[in-house]
């Protein structure tokens, strides 16, 4: 990871571009746990009803090792490399 | 080992930590609820077990402090942390953060956010070590848990302040970070933070290697840069150098260029604005062009050398990133112009007989000056290869500066000449011993009857024609420019060829762009 230093004002905060979203789902869909209670929970429900309706999407699921700290490089790769789509999970 | 010893203001005075008692340690922050919720049973223990532990309530604003005291009636100390110094020194991720100590300050127990058996057990312990008597608390009308509020020393921003504070780092600016599989190049130019070409990505270390260069503190604010109005310390001038591609050593250039540019004088709003295109053009005197390596030579106006290349570029990055001038923003130029990526270049000084620029303008010889131009045009080369005498040749250069802008546009801006040493020979050999010489030869042979300038038919630009002229008037001589100091002249170029070269400058005056000068810290 590059840390750099803002040459601005600082009166706008960082904007990160998203990825432009597709109009249909297919491939593989990853479910990220974050680890945060009853999480799963939400993504077992989730996994449950892309099955029932995108039966030709493949579903794989994640989980962050802990809520408080960023995804591990190698868990953002492996889910980067892996998947098409991605849902986190935040939970409480 | 005891926790971090501190004196923090209280309403009441000072109050340091340890006290040489047991100590309960609160840290909370008004706007977070679980601290709001908190509040009572902190200042019911230090009403039940003060006379034994000293309660100390740090809050992490002094305004929210001052409201929280209102709020709940507090009796305890509230101690203010709105540097946030004790909260970064403890390591807090959360409020509120209760700890209690003993009296060497050694930790003994600490929870975060509200927990009722915390308390509960809390509150129990203080009465079984104090031996008096634990307040009544209602405790069905507490909640079991609620999870605390991020502490206000690991916001973005302010966690970066307190670290760079706390290693002594000169660097204050926010730090964005670059994920692994981004590319470092071209998220910077998604953020919109390049001129189109790469930049240097400023880590904090190329940043801290920049300011080296400089013995200015980093944090001294340099200039109010337009359009943004917006403050350039001598960080944020270091940080677009590097991205530029400066040496720490032509970092005083580039802080005496913006220093420069942002006054009431050269006006950088209306030069990055104008639809007319203007850009600055740096001249740089004095030693400093010997120990930075400026070009002042072959290809002068060109590229390759890389302190002329970067140090304009550092200028243009700082009136893009700190100003806001960004095309199609407040800068609105029809066409914008090369010498808006950069433009910067040194008298050759030592070529030529005639006072260098900076000196003309009221400097010593031996300091070391920028001076910056708002330019609409140029470089545009006068070719004369033939003339043999000064006063020819003074005749060509003259009928080359009378194109600028339109050549019935008389009394306009200024221009900014750039005489090439083989012109030099010719001009100075024969008797033109001052840049004063050439530009009285100029006004002289560029004046023109007032009739020749007027808008007509023919041509539409030029002056409006008067209601009700006479003879007189229509016949009265109007040289090129206003006054013969606006032909700011500089010698540079390689020693080969009769070429000269002029930029055209953007209106004068106080409501235009006035030629602006600035001393170089050596």
């Amino acid at each position: 990871m590059t840390q750099i230093l803002d040459p601005t004002d600082e009166r706008v905060p960082v904007r990160r571009s998203l990825t432009p979203r597709p109009e249909h789902l297919r491939g593989v869909v990853g479910l990220l746990d974050i680890s945060k209670p009853r999480g799963n929970v939400f993504l077992d429900r989730l996994e449950t009803l892309f099955r029932e309706r995108l039966p030709d999407v493949e579903v794989r699921r994640y989980r962050k090792p802990t809520f408080t700290k960023p995804a591990p490089e190698d868990l953002r790769r492996k889910i980067m490399e892996e998947c098409g789509f991605v849902v986190e999970a935040l939970a409480d | 080992m005891p926790l971090p010893a501190f004196t923090l203001d209280a309403a009441d005075g000072p109050r340091a930590f340890p006290t040489g008692r047991p100590a309960l340690l609160c840290f909370v922050k008004e706007d977070c609820p679980t601290s709001g919720l908190s509040m009572p049973l902190i200042e019911e223990a230090h009403r039940a077990f003060g006379d034994a532990v000293d309660v100390l309530i740090v809050g992490q604003d002094a305004a929210g402090n001052a409201v929280l005291v209102e709020r709940h009636g507090l009796t305890a100390p509230v101690l203010d942390d709105s540097a946030l110094h004790v909260s970064y020194a403890y390591d807090l991720d959360t409020v509120p953060t209760v700890i209690l100590t003993d009296p060497a300050g050694e930790e003994r127990t600490r929870f975060v956010g509200f927990g009722r058996d915390d308390w509960w057990h809390l509150m129990a312990s203080l009465a079984e070590a104090s031996g008096l008597r634990a307040p009544a608390v209602d405790w069905d009308a507490y909640p079991e848990s609620r999870p605390g509020c991020g502490s206000k020393s690991v916001e973005p921003g302010i966690a970066e302040r307190l670290e760079a504070e706390a290693s002594g780092s000169p660097l204050r600016a926010r730090r964005i970070e670059i994920a692994a599989q981004d590319d470092e190049f071209e998220f910077m130019f998604d953020q919109g933070l390049t001129d189109g070409l790469p930049v240097v990505p400023p880590t904090p270390q190329r940043v801290l290697r920049m300011l080296r260069g400089t013995r200015r503190d980093a944090q001294e604010v340099v200039a109010v840069v337009p359009p943004n109005m917006a403050p350039a310390t001598i960080e944020k001038i270091a940080i677009n150098a590097v991205m530029a591609g400066c040496r720490p050593e032509y970092l005083p250039v580039v802080i005496a260029a913006v220093e420069a540019v942002c006054t009431d004088t050269f006006n950088a709003h209306g030069v990055m604005a104008t639809t007319m295109g203007a850009a600055p053009v740096l001249v740089v005197n004095g030693p400093v062009r010997h120990r930075i390596g400026m070009n002042m030579g072959l290809g002068v106006l060109g590229q390759g050398n890389r302190a002329n290349a970067t140090i304009g570029r550092a200028l243009m990055l700082v009136l893009r990133n700190v100003g806001g001038a960004k095309p199609g923003g407040t800068e609105r130029s029809t066409f914008g112009a090369p010498t808006k990526y950069t433009m910067a270049f040194a008298e050759w000084e030592e070529r030529s007989p005639w006072t260098p620029l900076h000196v003309e303008r009221g400097f010593r010889a031996e300091q070391s000056v920028v001076t910056a131009f708002g330019m609409t045009g140029g470089p545009h080369q006068i070719v004369d290869q033939t003339s043999r005498t000064a006063r020819a040749l003074a005749g060509s250069i003259a009928a080359g500066l009378d194109s600028a802008w339109h050549p019935k546009a008389h009394r306009f801006g200024d221009v900014l000449l750039v005489v090439g040493p083989e012109h030099l020979d010719t001009l100075t050999h024969d008797g033109y011993l001052t840049k004063e010489h050439l530009r009285s030869r100029v006004q002289e042979v560029t004046a023109r009857p007032f009739a020749d300038l007027i808008s007509d038919d023919e041509s539409g630009g030029g002056a409006p024609a008067p209601a009700s002229p006479n003879a007189e008037q229509l016949a009265r001589l109007v040289p090129k420019f206003e006054a013969p100091e606006r032909i700011n002249i500089v010698v540079a170029g390689a020693d080969a060829g009769k070429w000269s070269a002029f930029f055209a400058g953007w209106t004068t005056g106080p409501g235009g762009t006035i030629p602006t000068s600035r001393v170089i810290e050596e």
